[in-house]
């Protein structure tokens, strides 16, 4: 129990610091940390998202930033995909999937290094993530 | 009047083709979110800026909302599954909204390269652990 809040919280201190996303972190944190299986991890960490999308989209729309039309647009016809992805994800063995999301995480790391390379570079802007 | 219902037409079709690229966007950020279990941010919001012309601010936020549908429907399939761990969802999801306020806080006040840097070796070490364990 323990375990999972300070998981939550990490997770939610650099995906606030850093502008990653918070699942790249419950994932792993979820697998390594308390010893969820690879699908377990992945469908509780959708469903944690959930509470830190609505509280993150809240406060961007108070700065006026949520195009809200494209945000329903987007969200309810993303229906297809991610039902989809986790009948996809539920096809595959936990080896495979769990391989899948090491790639993942690398890519994300790699965003990261590019990132702070950029910024370094003032010529061009900065910034990704996001969710 | 011909002018003006050419002007309707083309506006319809500019919304249409709207519609379909964000339709686009969300099913392969679905089909990301589901696979792997996460928001899927990182299709949504370089492709908001590349094929819809959006800022990176604009982008991250209507991700951030758009999010919330994405991984509704995710984990409400793979609750289907039985592979949703309510209680831990709840214990992980919650105390993340602090320490995503805090994290934003934070964020204005510390200089965050070199935590980047850390946290993308982190990253690689968790990534090779997963694959390793």
């Amino acid at each position: 129990m323990i375990g999972a809040i300070v998981i939550g919280l990490l997770a939610g201190v650099l995906a606030g610091m850093l502008g990653v996303g918070g699942g790249v972190l419950f994932v792993p944190g979820l697998v390594l940390l308390l010893g969820l299986s690879q699908h377990e991890a992945e469908a509780t960490s959708l469903l944690a998202i959930i509470p830190v999308a609505i509280v993150g989209s809240v406060r961007q729309d108070r700065y006026g930033n949520v195009r809200r039309a494209d945000a329903l647009t987007l969200g309810v016809l993303s229906v297809a995909g991610a039902a989809g992805g986790v009948v996809l994800a539920n096809a595959l063995s936990g080896s495979v999937l769990r391989d899948g999301f090491a790639i993942f995480m690398l890519l994300v790391a790699a965003q990261l290094v590019r990132r702070v390379r950029r910024e370094r570079d003032p010529a061009s802007a900065a910034g990704s993530g996001g969710d | 009047m011909q002018g003006v219902a050419e002007g309707v037409h083309a506006d319809g079709q500019r919304s249409l083709e709207r519609t379909a690229t964000l339709m686009a966007i969300g099913t392969l950020a679905g089909l990301f979110s589901g696979l792997f279990g996460v928001g899927g941010g990182i299709v949504i919001v370089p492709l908001l800026v590349l094929w819809l012309g959006y800022d990176e601010r604009a982008a991250t936020a209507t991700s951030l909302a758009a999010i919330i549908f994405i991984a509704g429907f995710g984990a409400a399939t793979q609750g289907l599954y039985g592979n949703v761990n309510v209680l831990d969802a709840i214990l992980v999801g919650l105390p993340a909204i602090g320490g995503v306020l805090l994290g934003t806080w934070l964020q204005q006040r510390v200089p965050t390269r070199s935590i980047s840097l850390l946290f993308a070796a982190v990253l690689v070490a968790s990534a090779v652990e997963l694959v390793l364990r």
